[in-house]
């Protein structure tokens, strides 16, 4: 539990080192994300502790948002004289990268999926 | 003032100085909240996240608590949303098989939904005279809630509208998604998982979770791969927007 935690928080750090260093866009725990799935790749598996782990935090993860999302009281201002703006924009963009990502992913799939050998006609 | 008070009031200064008070409210405030959600059987809108938030924003303004005081508290849980975002490599390792044998078409479809969502909210938000930094808080909305925070910071946008922005969206998201896929006869059930982890992340993929096991799966792996899509592409699409 501690060993998994630890590591965790490594590769965290080591994202963060590297974004740092490298000044890339990607926020440091996303690097930390690819480096850990780069090491379970390499070992070929999460141990038994990190699989514990890492479902014990997730499982909590939106408990992890509450404090971040509270400090919306500090923007009362800005969301109430925008608000219009802002419910429009969540709720058509929300839709639309459902629907784009939908259909389009149903589309590749049968595309792919009848030039599979047997579905196919030979000449 | 009767004097039986005033020691109220000494504790009360004193503890909001203190981290012990605002963690307790946090973590008191999430049970409740799951309470809440079982007894109205989960239903989108009683989402423990939105409920906690709700709940513990209408205390601090009652009370007149500073939310930097409530922080100092809530920090402790804060800064777990790092360690929680490299966690998330595990159920991404797990979908890997799955995320191989259809790559192409995941990341295409992903990437595209991803650019439609992240423009057309920043846009719309910008014609509809929304200020530079309401814009940016906009684009990563559709990210799941650590790595959205993460990518606001960087972009120059408030990581806390960001929070609620990514909350009203995943709400919003399983809300709408069952209906839009019977719309649009998007019936592959990979497609929608993939289609509500992508606009809208956990929330919706959770509920997507409660209707099928691939759905859902493919739901996860959206989460991930979204993150990381977003993260590469926002900063280019808020410079071509002239943010």
């Amino acid at each position: 539990m501690v060993r998994a935690m630890a590591i965790l928080l490594l590769c965290q750090l080591a994202g963060t080192i590297l974004q740092q260093a490298t000044g890339l866009p990607v926020p440091g725990p996303v690097i930390g994300l690819v480096l850990l799935l780069g090491l379970l790749a390499w070992r070929g598996g999460p141990s038994e502790s990190m699989a514990a782990t890492a479902q014990g935090i997730l499982k909590y993860l939106g408990l992890l948002f509450v404090p971040a999302g509270v400090g919306f009281i500090t923007e009362l201002q800005e969301l109430r004289a925008n608000a219009f703006a802002i419910a429009i924009a969540i709720a058509i963009s929300t839709f639309l990268g459902m629907a784009v990502t939908g259909l389009l992913m149903q589309w590749l799939l049968r595309a792919q999926e009848s030039v599979v050998p047997g579905q196919a006609d030979a000449p | 003032m009767p004097h039986s008070i005033l020691p109220f009031f000494h504790i009360w200064a004193y503890l909001q100085t203190q981290p012990l008070l605002g963690l307790t409210a946090t973590l008191c405030t999430w049970e409740l909240a799951n309470w809440v959600d079982i007894r109205a059987g989960r239903k989108s809108f009683t989402n423990p996240v939105l409920l906690s938030i709700l709940i513990l924003a209408a205390v601090l303004l009652l009370t007149h608590t500073p939310y930097k005081a409530y922080f100092t508290g809530a920090l402790y849980v804060h800064f777990l949303l790092g360690p929680a975002t490299v966690a998330l490599a595990v159920p991404m390792f797990n979908n890997l098989p799955a995320i191989r044998r259809d790559f192409f078409a995941i990341i295409t479809a992903l990437t595209a939904g991803s650019i439609a969502a992240a423009a057309s909210a920043m846009l719309i938000a910008h014609a509809l005279g929304a200020p530079d930094a309401v814009v940016i808080s906009l684009g990563p909305k559709s990210v799941t809630t650590p790595i959205a925070i993460g990518i606001a910071q960087n972009l120059g946008g408030q990581p806390s509208l960001t929070a609620v922005f990514v909350i009203l969206t995943g709400v919003f998201g399983s809300v709408i998604c069952t209906g839009t896929f019977r719309w649009l006869h998007v019936a592959d059930r990979r497609a929608q998982g993939l289609a509500a982890g992508t606009a809208a992340h956990g929330i919706a993929t959770a509920r997507m979770l409660t209707l099928n096991q691939t759905a859902g799966a493919f739901g996860g792996v959206a989460i991930g791969l979204n993150g990381i899509v977003t993260s590469l592409i926002l900063p280019l699409l808020v410079r071509l927007l002239g943010l």
